[in-house]
C-alpha cells in the first residue's frame, strides 16, 4: 500500500488535543506519525494542505442511502460519494430500509453493496424488533455476528414500556449499545410541525415538545432500570437537553446527537408550505434551538449528525402535510458545523469532536481520531472555501435541503479512508 | 411570514388563498366590490358579462353543498362557464396525484381553479405549481383556511355594525380545526376591531393560540359580556364521545349558545355560524332562527363576495349594475 504525506495544513486532532500546524504521515492504511514526519519517510504521494485543516473523518451517526428499498430515493452508491465529499468516512445506516435490516442477510446484502460502491465503513443498525413491529425482539446476537454494532427501531414506535424495558435487556445482554428516538406516537399523531404559533397560523397539525420529551424520560428510567446503554438521536428541545443533563448529572450511562440542521432552522424559519422544511422531528421554537446550542457546547449533547434523508422530487411533491419529512443533509454538514462552531465561540476542535471523537466513543469504535496505528480516515477542508449548493456541486441524489442555491463557507478538499485517497475536490 | 405568492407585483390579487399577509385597504376593496355586486340578486337580469368567456373549475376534493354552489351561482353571474368537479369520484382516487389533476385540467384551457382540500396548504401548492394566466381561489384547506367564508363574515358583520373600529367579536366552539376561525381572525384584526375572543376548551384551542391576536377564554359568561358580534362554530359529531369532548349534551350545557347565554351579549349583537348549525349542539334552534341570527344573510351575501373576489383576481374591478 501505498504512503502518503499530508503537509502544510492545521492538523486538529480533537481526540489528541492537537491542534497544530504541520504534516501527516499515511502507510499501509494507518496512521503512521503527526505532526514531526521521520527524515526517511518517503511518500507516494504528497498533499499540499496549505490553508487548510487535516482533521480525523467524519463519524456520522444517522444516514439513510435508501438501499435497499427505496432507490429512486438514493443508491448505495450515490449517497456514498456524497458521503466521501463530506468528509464523512463512517456512518450509520439506520434499520428502516426496505426489507428492514432485522436479519444477517440484510446486513450481507449492504456489505456486498458497500463494497462495490468502494465504501468501507457503512455500520448497519440492526432492528429492535422484528420487521421493526415494535412487539418481537429481533434476533439481535445474529445481528451483532453479521457485523451490527448497535439496534434500534428508527422512528418505528414500540408497542409497549413492556417490551422497550425486554428489548433494553436483551440488547445489553450481548453488549449492544441502543439507538433511541424519542417520540411517544399517540401525542405526535399526524403532526408535521413544532406545536406552536406557526403551526397554528398555518393550521399544520403539530407536535408537541411532550411527545418527545416524555418518551425520553421513559427510556432513561428504563435504562436506568436495566443497565443498557443507550443513545439517543435526533433530540429537538429544551426538554429533552435538560433530562438528558440531569441523568448525566447522577451517573447513567447515556449520550445523545442532534441533527445540524436543527442548530440552524426554527419554526419562524418555515417559509410556509415549503416542503423542504418538513422534518420530523420538526423545527421548534427559538428557545429551544437555543438550548441544544448550548447543550452541544457544554457537552450534554455529544455529537452532531446529518440525518441525511435523501428524497426523489415527488416525496416533496405535494401539500406540506402529505409530503415526506426529511432532509438531506450530507453535504451540508461540514460548513454548517463550522457556521455554528463560529456563531457560538466554539472551539473548532470541539466542534470537530462532536463529529469525530464523539461518535466513535459512543459506538466504541477505535477511530474518530488521528492516534498513531489508527486506520487513516482523514478529512482535509478548507474551512473559507465558499460554495453554492447547486446541481453542479451536489453529490447525493436528494436534493432536498432548504439551502438549495444557497451558499455556504467551507467545503472537503479531500478524504482518505483507510489510508486511500476516495475524494479530491 | 406573509404569502407574497397571492399578490401581484403591483399589490394586487392574483390568488386568494389566505388573508394572511393582506391588509385592511386590500379586504376594504374586496369588501367594497362585493357592496356593488350585492343588489345584484334582486334584478331581474341576475348577471353581467364580467368574465364571460372564461372557464372557471370548481375542484372539490372534499364535499361540501354550500360553498360550491354560491361558487357555482357567483360565476354564473358573471358570466363564466363552470365545471365542477368532484374528486371523490373521479382520478386521484384511482392513484392520480394532485398535480396531475391540475395539469391535465390546465390543458384544457381553464382560467381560474376553485379548490377545496382536506389537507392544509393544499389550495398554496396548487397555486404555484399552476400556468400563470391561472388564478387559484381557496374554498377551504384542511385547517389552514377558508378565506372567502371569512370575507362574506366581515360583509355581514359590516352591514349591520357598518364599521370594525370598536367592535368586539367572540368566535366560539371548536378552533382547534377550524379553518373558518383562522381566517375570521386574520380578517378581524386587520379590519382594526377592538378585540377577538375564541371561546372554548382547551382540548378544542390550537396552541399558541393567543398569538394569532386573540384572547382565549373557557367560559361562556365571561366569554360573551358585551361582544357586539359572535361567531358560532359548527361541531364535527366525530369530536364527540373522544378525548376532545365527553358529549353532546355537555357542550351544549356549557358552549352552546341560548336566549339565556345571548342575554350576556350587546343588545344588537349578531349571531352568526358559517353552517350547516347542529340545532341543539352548539346552537339552539330559537337562536338560529331568532331576530339577532344573520345566519342566513352569511349565505346571500357569499355570492357577492365571491363574486368579487372572483373579478378581482382575474384582473377586472368593480361592477357597473
Amino acid at each position: 500500500m501505498s504512503k502518503i504525506l499530508i503537509k502544510n495544513g492545521r492538523i486538529i486532532d480533537p481526540a489528541n488535543s492537537i491542534d497544530t500546524m504541520g504534516s501527516l504521515c499515511i502507510a499501509d492504511g494507518k496512521v503512521l506519525q503527526v505532526i514531526n514526519p521521520a527524515t526517511d519517510f518517503t511518500p507516494d504521494q504528497v498533499i499540499d494542505a496549505a490553508g487548510q485543516i487535516v482533521c480525523p473523518g467524519f463519524i456520522d451517526l444517522s444516514v439513510r442511502l435508501r438501499e435497499p428499498g427505496h432507490s429512486q430515493k438514493g443508491s448505495i452508491k450515490s449517497e456514498t460519494r456524497a458521503a466521501l465529499s463530506a468528509g464523512v468516512t463512517s456512518l450509520c445506516l439506520p434499520p428502516d430500509t426496505k426489507p428492514c435490516i432485522d436479519s444477517p442477510a440484510v446486513v450481507e446484502y449492504i456489505k456486498d453493496k458497500a463494497e462495490a460502491a468502494n465504501y468501507s465503513q457503512i455500520y448497519s443498525i440492526g432492528a429492535l424488533t422484528q420487521r421493526l413491529d415494535g412487539n418481537e425482539l429481533s434476533s439481535m446476537f445474529a445481528l451483532k455476528q453479521a457485523g451490527c454494532i448497535a439496534v434500534s427501531n428508527a422512528r418505528a414506535p414500540l408497542g409497549n414500556l413492556l417490551i422497550l424495558r425486554r428489548a433494553m435487556e436483551y440488547a445489553s445482554s450481548h453488549d449492544l449499545l441502543l439507538l433511541y428516538r424519542a417520540n411517544e406516537a399517540a401525542l405526535s399523531g399526524k403532526g408535521c410541525a413544532h406545536e406552536g404559533a406557526i403551526a397554528t397560523r398555518y393550521g399544520l397539525p403539530g407536535i408537541p415538545v411532550a411527545a418527545e420529551s416524555i418518551a425520553l424520560a421513559q427510556a432513561l428510567e428504563l435504562a436506568q432500570l436495566t443497565g443498557c446503554r443507550i443513545h439517543i438521536s435526533q433530540i429537538s428541545c429544551k426538554q429533552s437537553v435538560i433530562k438528558i443533563q440531569q441523568a448525566k448529572k447522577y451517573g447513567l450511562n447515556v449520550t445523545a446527537d442532534v441533527a445540524i440542521h436543527q442548530l440552524h432552522l426554527t419554526e419562524n424559519d418555515v417559509t410556509p408550505f415549503d416542503s423542504h422544511y418538513h422534518v420530523i422531528p420538526p423545527f421548534r421554537s427559538e428557545e429551544d434551538c437555543y438550548y441544544l446550542c448550548d447543550g452541544l457546547a457544554n457537552g450534554t449533547i455529544d455529537a452532531i449528525c446529518s440525518d441525511h434523508q435523501p428524497h426523489d422530487l415527488d416525496a416533496k411533491l405535494g401539500a406540506f402535510p402529505e409530503t415526506e419529512p426529511g432532509i438531506a443533509a450530507l453535504e451540508t454538514l461540514l460548513p454548517l458545523t463550522l457556521k455554528f462552531a463560529e456563531q457560538h465561540k466554539l472551539e473548532l476542535t470541539q466542534a470537530l469532536a462532536s463529529l469525530t471523537q464523539n461518535p466513535a466513543a459512543i459506538l466504541g469504535l477505535d477511530a474518530g481520531s488521528l492516534t498513531a496505528g489508527f486506520q487513516a480516515d482523514i478529512c482535509i477542508f478548507d474551512p473559507k472555501q465558499k460554495w453554492e449548493v447547486n446541481p453542479e456541486t451536489w453529490r447525493s441524489a436528494g436534493r432536498n435541503t432548504p439551502y438549495w442555491q444557497q451558499t455556504l463557507t467551507g467545503k472537503v478538499t479531500h478524504t482518505l479512508q483507510a489510508g486511500r485517497l476516495v475524494y479530491s475536490f | 411570514m406573509s404569502l407574497p405568492l397571492q399578490l401581484t407585483k403591483s399589490g394586487q390579487l392574483k390568488h386568494f388563498l389566505s388573508i394572511d399577509g393582506l391588509d385592511q385597504a386590500l379586504l376594504t376593496e374586496i369588501l367594497d366590490t362585493a357592496e356593488s355586486f350585492a343588489g345584484m340578486s334582486e334584478h331581474q337580469v341576475k348577471k353581467v358579462p364580467l368574465l364571460r368567456g372564461k372557464t372557471i373549475v370548481n375542484l372539490f376534493f372534499e364535499n361540501s353543498t354550500r360553498t360550491r354552489t354560491t361558487f357555482e351561482l357567483a360565476a354564473t353571474r358573471l358570466s363564466a362557464d363552470v365545471l365542477n368537479i368532484n374528486i371523490a369520484t373521479s382520478a386521484t382516487s384511482k392513484g392520480e396525484s394532485l398535480l396531475d389533476t391540475i395539469r391535465n385540467l390546465e390543458a384544457m384551457h381553464v382560467d381560474m381553479f376553485v379548490v377545496r382540500h382536506a389537507i392544509s396548504g393544499a389550495a398554496h401548492f396548487i397555486a404555484q405549481h399552476t400556468a400563470p394566466h391561472i388564478s387559484v381561489i381557496n374554498a377551504g384547506d384542511g385547517q389552514h383556511a377558508h378565506p372567502t367564508q371569512a370575507m362574506l363574515d366581515m360583509f355581514t358583520i359590516r352591514q349591520h355594525k357598518k364599521q370594525f373600529a370598536g367592535l368586539k367579536v367572540a368566535i366560539v366552539g371548536d378552533i382547534l380545526h377550524s379553518r373558518v376561525a383562522r381566517s375570521q381572525i386574520r380578517a378581524l384584526n386587520a379590519l382594526g376591531v377592538a378585540e377577538v375572543r375564541v371561546i372554548a376548551p382547551k382540548t378544542l384551542l390550537p396552541a399558541y393560540v393567543e398569538s394569532m391576536g386573540v384572547i382565549p377564554l373557557h367560559d361562556m359568561h365571561e366569554g360573551l359580556r358585551d361582544v357586539d358580534v359572535i361567531i358560532m362554530l359548527r361541531l364535527q359529531k366525530e369530536r364527540m364521545n373522544s378525548a376532545f369532548l365527553p358529549s353532546e349534551g355537555e357542550f351544549f350545557r356549557c358552549y352552546g349558545l341560548t336566549e339565556a347565554k345571548l342575554k350576556l351579549a350587546k343588545p344588537d349583537a349578531i349571531v352568526m355560524h358559517p353552517g350547516p348549525i347542529n340545532r341543539g349542539v352548539e346552537i339552539a334552534s330559537s337562536v338560529a332562527d331568532g331576530p339577532q341570527s344573520v345566519i342566513l344573510q352569511q349565505v346571500s351575501n357569499g355570492i357577492a363576495v365571491r363574486m368579487a373576489i372572483m373579478t378581482m383576481t382575474m384582473g377586472s374591478h368593480g361592477a357597473s349594475v
